[in-house]
């Protein structure tokens, strides 16, 4: 038999069903994992063995409305788990425990699933590399000396090289779908109020959403129903019924009409991710599907209007961290303004500096209606432009990342090119659309290349079941790096 | 140039943040490349177009007027970076 | 020189919800410190809002009850800054589309009424309370998260009177539709006032200063009095009005500089996220408006038709939504509601004044206010002793019909008994009963007053002049 850490979360509760194996036993393999494995990656920031061991000996008895009982979960910094440290992998949190759960992990807990740990990201999610956490680079587990992506860097990697089943992450920008597929795993983002993101300590309040990174699509599915659904506790959560997304999404794809937008297929692309997609498109136009070309006029702009829109939220969703009231306070102060600036100045790193002054900027008095208010404005045409697109198609297709893998601090020095390589997630969270990545493909030196399949709002089902489809028709998602 | 090192300053100063003579250096540059880019934006016609600040066309989203459990002072405080007895501490304020 | 003093008021106003704007933290004043506070209210990260319906609905009585017209979309908007007792480093407030605007408060001035125009009333989230030491701050949350009304006058008001009137008007109003405690005392109820002055006739505004912490409606009075002189002389000596925000210290009575390095505010206003905006639906105000109390000058309006009594009388007893409904009591088993009034405003009021108190307080029960006026119309006492029933009915709270026993207060009833009372007082007054029958009709004034003290004002007044007239 496989070791168990390399199963996926569905395969694991078969097992479990048939009861060869216990709970014990997975977090046993999963530690040994880690313990191999980790030091090279440091893809997990906080992680408590005994914690872990606590937890799988109090699970309730085992029943039949627990989807995820006995399995091991990772959660990223950024989701607040009740009295365990919750940094968004910032020193200016440091050895903050909330006192509260975020709603996904109350409901992680009421499905029988075991949490393991914290996974590493970039500071606050503001990065494409995780690069920019307080608790150094994550590691590409395909190839040591590349990035993992990000912000969710730690959680693709982790699950990448088994040393999780699975993880939650979290996507402003394409946070959980670059890393993804940089690291060759499965990732969703869902559509905007899907998920409740009550707990989820905010960057762009507008564009952030909880999703499942996962070995497979089926796992994903698995993941998505567990955390979606209607939460009191936030007001932009949407009372939706939730469909039975692992069952459904084993439906043929027979005749979806597909888009293949121009406009992603431009310059920078690389070669290898250009070939990897075109096929795909054609498994897929094998599976039953009709893929056409069609397009997104205003593709070109998002970048700039993410990085005005996302930027604005988070100065003032960053702004709470003072030293007031928990985290860092610097203790060089004389004032209590000079309290502020210190604690600030000590705590972010540069990358958030960067973005709070931008956000900050364009929120100013005399520059709000030339930078924020005009990209309120193309955010509109943006979101039509998929509204468009919906009417005509029930998908669309694109690469995940115009590159695989780049190399640590290749993009470190310039922001702007490390910006850019969201370039294709980013229309995603201004249209508050959902997507996932899947694997398509590897290059010649073996660098993960994915495959991002967008739906309209709330038909997670129907990308996800493109995704499966395509998954059963291929052997990428089934390969593992070797570290 | 889209940014200023002035500019920079007084917004350094609006998100209390204090900055060294290189990080402003720095940052200014930095900010003025992407501000540059940014500036494409510029290129479209929004006269017309209503802001997008939310995706979602929900409205109407409230709770009633119910007391819940408060947080006990234990909890408040545990986190706080400095205090006497039940309250935050922090610089003198004038 | 002329000049003209140019006011505007905003007040803070929190609104008695259960719970608190945005979380289920209580709402009740004097708990200990930080126990009324969640993940929410502190701000911590990842925490998130939820609009507590009942605070619309208040808030939506206030603007209407301030003749407001209210927006049919409204929205949240953050207020960005950085001070301790704001956890988030944001205020929720609203900004671009807010309850509601355009509205106007009837305000007596010299006698008349004057419509004070009310610019904006919204909704937001009052901050935590600091405690200065002498070397550090301290700061509780309990009160971070209540909901608050922020209402913003035109600078219609033109001198500190206009003002105090003004706020005692605004109070008056908000008393009868019960939203607040409209403590100052305890905060619920707060005023900051910005004042310049200008030559008279001038179009232009003068430089305006900011006058903060004032805790009461007189406060609010001397502190405006005395910026609007200091101002004033200012401008006599040539010198220039800076504007800044000025500080109210009660026990000197004079405003100061904050001489802070604050800078320039810029909120960087931007449409909160993590709420949703608010839609008023015909029926939802409609459910409202039906449920809005009688406000004071509908009710003086209907006071005036229904009983007869003046434009001054009822415009006096709607100032006080507690007076009004004594009235009413009053009126509701005595029919007289001239002479109800008339107590009313005259030495009830007069000993509330003095003793500042409120109606309630005097916790006289109407049967024996009442009781007492049908004592007077009876003829059994006097009004003149009914002065003093009164107070003794105010201070030991019993039955005037005890009381009036007990002191042998009963009017003389007997004749006999005054007849010769009343030739007692002829016999030893010659001069004035001369003077009377010479036509001086000034002394038969002093005969009854003669009389009245020798009956220890027991007797009839009318029926002691009717008697003198008839001996004499």
């Amino acid at each position: 038999m496989r070791e168990l850490n390399t199963l996926t979360a569905h395969e694991l509760i078969a097992l479990l069903n048939i009861g060869d194996i216990s709970p014990i036993d997975i977090c046993k393999g999963v530690l040994d994992a880690i313990k191999n494995k980790d030091a090279k990656l440091n893809a997990l920031v906080h992680f408590d063995e005994n914690k872990v061991f606590e937890r799988v000996n109090a699970l309730a008895k085992k029943d039949g409305t627990k989807a995820l009982w006995g399995i091991p979960i990772f959660i990223k910094d950024n989701i607040c788990v009740r009295d365990e440290l919750t940094t968004c992998s910032s020193k200016i949190l440091d050895g903050f425990c909330p006192p509260y759960n975020a709603t996904v992990i109350d409901k992680l807990s009421q499905n029988g699933a075991v949490l393991m740990g914290k996974t590493n990201m970039d500071e606050f999610a503001f990065g494409s590399s995780t690069e920019t956490s307080c608790y150094g680079t994550t590691r590409n587990p395909w190839d040591l000396e590349r990035i993992p992506g990000g912000s969710s860097g730690g959680a693709a990697a982790c699950v990448a090289a088994d040393e999780a089943i699975f993880a939650l992450g979290s996507d402003t920008g394409g946070s959980i779908r670059q890393p993804a597929s940089l690291c060759g795993v499965v990732g969703l983002k869902p559509t905007y109020g899907r998920v409740s993101r009550y707990g989820l300590i905010a960057f762009a309040s507008s564009l952030d959403q909880i999703g499942p990174v996962t070995k497979d699509v089926e796992d994903a599915a698995l993941l998505l129903k567990v955390i979606s659904g209607h939460d009191s506790m936030d007001s932009t959560s949407v009372n939706k019924p939730v469909p039975d997304y692992p069952s459904l999404i084993k439906r043929d794809v027979k005749a979806l009409k597909i888009g293949i937008p121009r406009q992603y297929f431009i310059e920078g692309l690389d070669a290898e991710v250009k070939d990897s997609m075109r096929e795909a498109i054609k498994r897929i136009e094998d599976m039953g599907c009709v893929c056409e070309d069609m397009d997104l006029p205003h593709t070109e702009f998002a970048v700039s209007v993410y990085y005005l829109v996302a930027t604005a939220e988070a100065s003032s969703n960053l702004a709470r961290f003072d030293g007031v009231q928990y985290g860092l306070r610097s203790k060089q102060a004389k004032s209590f303004i000079d309290m502020y600036k210190k604690t600030r100045q000590i705590g972010f790193g540069d990358e958030a500096k960067r973005r709070i002054i931008l956000g900050t900027f364009a929120l100013s008095s005399g520059y709000y209606d030339a930078y924020y208010l005009r990209a309120l404005k193309v955010r509109t045409l943006i979101k039509r432009d998929f509204e468009d697109a919906f009417k005509e198609f029930d998908a669309i297709i694109t690469p995940t990342s115009p590159t695989p893998a780049f190399r640590i601090g290749e993009k470190t020095q310039d922001p702007l090119t490390m910006y850019l390589s969201d370039i294709f997630t980013i229309s995603a969270n201004l249209a508050g659309i959902p997507g996932v990545s899947v694997p398509c493909g590897f290059t010649r030196d073996n660098l993960p290349i994915g495959l991002q399949i967008l739906g309209s709002p709330f038909d997670e089902e129907t990308i996800l079941r493109i995704a499966y489809n395509y998954e059963q028709n291929t052997d990428w998602h089934k390969k593992r790096p070797k570290i | 140039m889209a940014i200023t090192k002035d500019t920079v300053k007084y917004v350094a100063n609006l998100a209390r943040i204090e900055l060294t003579e290189k990080e402003l250096s720095h940052f200014t540059g930095q900010l003025d490349r992407i501000l540059d880019y940014v500036h494409k934006l510029k290129t479209l016609d929004v006269a017309r177009l209503e802001p997008t600040s939310h995706v979602l066309e929900m409205k109407n989203i409230y709770r009633e007027d119910k007391v819940k459990q408060s947080l006990p002072p234990s909890e408040v405080m545990k986190n706080a970076p400095a205090k006497e007895k039940d309250l935050f501490k922090v610089q003198k304020i004038v | 020189m002329t000049y003209e003093t140019v006011i505007g008021l905003e007040v803070h106003l929190q609104l008695k919800t259960e719970s608190k704007a945005f979380c289920g933290c209580s709402t009740d004043f004097g708990a200990p410190p930080n126990t009324q506070v969640c993940p929410v209210c502190l701000g911590f990260p990842g925490s998130l809002p939820v609009l507590n319906r009942q605070a619309l609905i208040l808030a939506a009585k206030v603007a209407i009850s301030l003749n407001c017209q209210i927006a049919k979309l409204i929205r949240f908007d953050r207020k960005n800054y950085y001070y301790p007792d704001l956890p988030k480093a944001y205020q929720i407030s609203q900004y671009s589309q807010p309850l509601s605007q355009h509205g106007c408060l009837p305000v007596l001035v010299d006698g008349k009424e004057k419509r004070i125009k009310i610019t904006r009333v919204h909704l937001e989230e009052d901050t935590g309370k600091l405690f200065h030491q002498s070397s550090y701050s301290l700061i509780d949350f309990n009160r971070c998260g209540i909901p608050l009304l922020e209402i913003v006058s035109e600078p219609d008001i033109n001198s500190p009177d206009e003002a105090y009137m003004y706020l005692r008007s605004l109070k008056s109003v908000l008393e009868y539709i019960d939203v607040s405690d409209c403590n100052m005392e305890e905060g619920s109820l707060r005023c900051d006032a910005n004042i310049s002055i200008r030559k008279a006739g001038s179009k232009e505004l003068g430089v305006k200063t900011e006058i903060k912490n004032m805790n009461s409606f007189r406060a609010v009075k001397t502190a405006l009095e005395y910026e609007e002189k200091r101002q004033i002389e200012s401008l006599e000596k040539g010198e220039r009005i800076v504007q800044e925000t000025r500080l109210y210290d009660a026990d000197s009575g004079i405003t100061e500089s904050m001489r802070s390095k604050e800078e320039a505010h810029d909120y960087r206003y931007f449409p909160e996220p993590d709420l949703v905006p608010f839609n008023f639906e015909d029926a939802f105000l409609k459910d409202i408006e039906n449920r809005m109390p009688e406000l004071p000058l509908a009710l003086k309006k209907r006071l005036m038709a229904e009983y007869s009594i003046s434009d001054y009388d009822a415009r006096c007893i709607v100032g006080d939504k507690n007076m009004a409904l004594y009235f009413e009591k009053c009126v509701s088993i005595y029919k007289k509601p001239k002479e109800i009034a008339n107590w009313l405003m005259g030495d009830i009021s007069a000993y509330i004044k003095e003793h500042d108190l409120t109606i309630n307080d005097l916790d006289l029960k109407t049967e024996h206010f009442v009781g007492m006026l049908k004592m007077i119309d009876s003829g059994l006492i006097s009004g003149k002793i009914a002065k003093s029933l009164l107070i003794d009915m105010i201070q030991t709270k019993k039955d005037p019909c005890a009381l009036v026993k007990e002191k042998g207060l009963e009017q003389i009833s007997d004749e006999g008994e005054i007849e010769n009372i009343v030739k007692e007082v002829i016999l030893e007054n010659p001069k004035s009963v001369g003077d009377l029958k010479s036509g001086k009709e000034n002394a038969i004034m002093f005969l009854v007053g003669k009389v009245m003290a020798k009956t220890k004002g027991k007797a009839n007044p009318k029926k002691v002049n009717e008697m003198l007239r008839k001996k004499i």
